[in-house]
């Protein structure tokens, strides 16, 4: 009987779709709507031939979703990486936007498939992957809703790709990290929504009486994010057939909106989620109990009490009223040591065990990753004071403190997890090389620092030269002029991303061959649920 | 090996009950908040609080808490905008109403307008014209001694006060390249594009060439003049010399006398005060081409 519905829903979706394609009144929509009938089309021959088969009720850890996971976020991972080492040249070396593919590959298609590859492709399939694995580990119970887990990976991948080809396509509503247009953002409720029951069903299941900390942090990450994306993108359609909408809130409200929910992808994405991976790998590679109970939950509810609050930051010096550019200042600096308290408990935890430093390089990964999770979050509050600001704001000082949270904290936690699973997900005795680990750190550590010092030194340099006036009030430089001086600080940085991409590639070759050639581990007496 | 025994003390010390739980073999100490990071955040709080209290912070029903301090990023920055305005107006004045000719004589003139004249054209021509003036293909070179509306003072003063074919300004320069494959049959065309290339003594068609004189006497002497010169007054380019706006190969020349060519600069007079674009105007004629 479900299997009539499934097929019923699908067929209709993809005759709804080809319709759309049909009406399309652009080119993306178009393509879109082709994808989607693609999609549910796969979707429908695959519950076909699956057709009325014997359901086996499975017991144990859900683990195939979370190998895909595994796999998605290291492909991810390379694309966004090369994707950034490219853009970073586009600007080093204009040439780069080729003439014959203007319009779809030049430097403003491209940023934000970037910064989307990264954030959201990789960064969302690391955490939606660990997050389904430490959830099921530490409730000790199978991920709840059967297939679900299926469709939320399926659809969050579907999601993906509908907004990487928008973009090269010209469909954006034009906010940064939320460009997708309408229908996309639809789809991706749809999706969180069903990640969000997966999540809680399955803690609703625990065995153990309390909720671990990774997933408070994991919790409040889906959650948040569901109120963010939701009210961020609330548009109107120009056409149903189309992929152009006008946004509900307009002019400097719009502009705070934009900036309450950036600032919080970067608060509940990139540092509530993956302070969830932290909490949990952490702990398990170093084989340490966590530092401190107490500090973990002061430093949970302080920072998700005061991230919320600021987004305006991002706003100093704007059409925004100077009250709420002193709120969200004052909120940043308070901000500052709840941000802390995770670091503090990851670096912490590794107490009585710091000679792991020396023969793991997975831990020390870790500690660089907790270590620059540390320097991002105090130098956001730092550049969130007006002051600082009116020197920073809309220079490269802004981009590499990104750089440095983002590649470092982000990227080293997520290589770190990686290194952990694969053998576990595959069941394998251990990694392929730890020299090879070894190597990626160290091409990823000297990357970073290449990115993050070129972009200082790039940043604070357009910031005075910027606001340089002569005795009679003139700007002294061009914009131009600018540009020109920051050249070798953008060669710089391109090579640092380089060395970056070269140890993710190295990541990948290791996993690659961790699951072909490592031998099997022996079959452990798994700490499955109990059925 | 040696430093297992200094190292275990240490160790001891720090041991601290777990809460008890476990999760997948995950146990937790239940270590009290570091003190300095305690007093660090209360640190940050009473900052907050200080800090609201001296500047705008919380919404009221119709305005917001001022601030002790009576702080406000607008007032800064009229405050900043007055203050430079108030350097500079006895010279503003003195430079709006002398003649742009003059400007020249007087030396403190001639010194502030050299300055201010190159802050507007780094803030406002350079996107067009180039860093350094040298434009870009439509748009003109500013160094050369090549001038489509006139290149003494007085022209180019006319010029970036009323722009080029700007609709917004009814004294602006006019005058336009028609696009001539609507009037011309293609064979004339081409006699008359190889009768342009002849100017410079390039390797032109010389049966065509004839040709092409007569076209262009009938067609293009009006503008262009019957010596292929140009003419100031209505913006017709001189064509008997190695400069092209829109380039100068058989190809470019073809394109243009084809499709015509008409572009626009802005009238300055709806965005710049009148002593800025004196002093654009002088810098401009300054640059090395100025007649």
């Amino acid at each position: 009987m479900w299997d009539f519905v499934k097929l019923a829903v699908l067929g209709v979706v993809a005759v709804l779709a080809a319709y759309a394609a049909n009406q399309a009144h652009d080119l993306a929509y178009l393509v879109h709507a082709l994808i989607f009938m693609a999609a549910a089309g796969i979707a429908f021959l695959y519950t076909l031939r699956n057709f009325g088969e014997e359901r086996v009720v499975e017991t144990g850890y859900m683990d195939k979703v979370i190998r895909y996971g595994v796999i998605a976020t290291v492909f991810w991972g390379l694309i966004g990486f090369f994707m950034g080492v490219f853009i970073a040249s586009q600007l080093a070396f204009p040439w780069l936007n080729f003439e014959w593919a203007q319009g779809y590959l030049n430097f403003g298609r491209l940023r934000p498939l970037h910064t989307s590859a990264v954030i959201f492709a990789f960064g969302g399939s690391a955490l939606i992957a660990t997050s389904f694995y430490v959830v099921q580990r530490t409730s000790a119970a199978r991920l709840w809703g059967g297939n679900l887990a299926w469709f939320v990976f399926w659809g969050y991948q579907l999601f993906i790709v509908l907004a990487a080809t928008g973009y090269v396509l010209g469909a954006t509503q034009s906010k940064e990290y939320a460009e997708p247009e309408w229908y996309t953002d639809l789809w991706l409720t749809i999706v969180w929504v069903a990640y969000l029951a997966v999540f809680m069903g399955t803690l609703y299941n625990r065995k153990e009486k309390h909720i671990y900390v990774a997933n408070w942090f994991y919790l409040s990450f889906i959650v948040t994010i569901a109120m963010l994306h939701i009210i961020n993108n609330l548009a109107i359609p120009v056409s149903i057939f189309g992929s152009k909408s006008v946004q509900l809130f307009s002019g400097v409200q719009d502009a705070m909106t934009q900036w309450w929910y950036g600032h919080n992808a970067v608060g509940f994405f990139l540092t509530a989620g993956f302070l969830g991976m932290m909490y949990y790998f952490v702990p398990k590679q170093a084989e340490r109990p966590v530092y401190s109970y107490k500090l973990s939950i002061i430093h949970f509810w302080a920072l998700i009490f005061l991230y919320i609050w600021a987004g305006p930051h991002h706003l100093h010096y704007t059409a925004l009223p100077d009250w709420a550019s002193t709120l969200g200042m004052v909120f940043s600096i308070m901000l500052w040591m709840p941000s802390w308290g995770g670091m503090i408990n990851g670096l912490m935890t590794l107490s009585g065990a710091w000679d792991k430093l020396r023969t793991d390089p997975i831990i020390r990964m870790m500690v660089v990753s907790v270590a620059f999770y540390g320097m991002s979050t105090f130098e956001g509050p730092m550049m969130s004071i007006r002051a600082v600001n009116s020197l920073s704001h809309y220079t490269d000082w802004t981009i590499g403190h990104v750089h440095s949270g983002a590649l470092g904290w982000n990227g080293m936690i997520t290589f770190g997890a990686l290194y952990f699973l694969v053998p576990k997900l595959w069941k394998r005795e251990r990694l392929y090389s730890l020299s090879l680990v070894s190597l990626h750190f160290w091409l990823a550590t000297i990357g970073i620092v290449l990115y993050a010092s070129s972009m200082w030194v790039s940043g604070i340099m357009e910031g005075l030269m910027w606001r340089e006036v002569d005795a009679q009030g003139f700007l002294v430089n061009s914009f131009a002029d600018v540009v020109a001086a920051k050249w070798p600080m953008n060669v710089a940085r391109a090579t640092g991303g380089l060395f970056y991409l070269t140890g993710a590639v190295v990541m990948a070759y290791n996993l690659w061959m961790t699951v072909k050639r490592s031998p099997a581990a022996a079959e452990a007496p798994a700490a499955a649920p109990a059925e | 090996m040696t430093k297992a025994p200094r190292k275990a003390p240490k160790k001891e010390q720090k041991q601290v009950e777990t809460t008890g739980h476990s999760w997948d073999g995950i146990e937790e100490y239940n270590n009290p908040l570091p003190r300095w990071w305690l007093w660090t955040f209360y640190g940050c709080i009473v900052f907050a609080l200080g800090y609201m209290v001296a500047y705008p912070a919380w919404p009221l029903l119709d305005r917001a808490t001022p601030g002790v301090l009576g702080f406000s990023t607008r007032a800064d920055v009229e405050k900043e905008i007055k203050r430079f305005e108030e350097i500079n107006a006895g010279i503003e004045k003195k430079l709006a109403e002398t003649d742009i000719t003059e400007v020249a004589q007087d030396p403190e003139l001639k010194h502030y307008a050299s300055q201010a004249g190159a802050a507007v054209f780094r803030t406002w021509c350079i996107q067009c014209h180039g860093a350094g003036g040298q434009g870009a293909k439509g748009f003109p070179n500013l160094l050369d001694d090549e001038w489509l509306w006139g290149g003494d003072i007085e022209n180019i003063h006319t010029t970036i006060t009323h722009g080029v074919r700007s609709e917004a300004d009814d004294e602006t320069r006019t005058g336009e390249m028609p696009a001539w494959a609507d009037v011309l049959e293609p064979d004339e065309l081409l006699a008359v594009v190889e009768y342009v290339l002849s100017f410079n003594q390039r390797d032109a068609n010389a049966k065509l060439v004839e040709a092409g004189k007569v076209v262009f006497e009938d067609n293009c002497s009006g503008c262009h003049g019957e010596d292929a010169k140009g003419n100031i007054d209505v913006g017709a380019p001189n064509l008997t010399n190695a400069i092209w706006l829109y380039g100068g190969t058989r190809e470019d020349i073809m394109e243009t006398v084809s499709h015509g060519r008409g572009g626009v600069m802005p009238n300055w007079n709806a965005r710049l005060s009148e002593a800025d674009i004196k002093a654009v105007a002088f810098y401009v004629h300054g640059l090395g081409g100025g007649q």
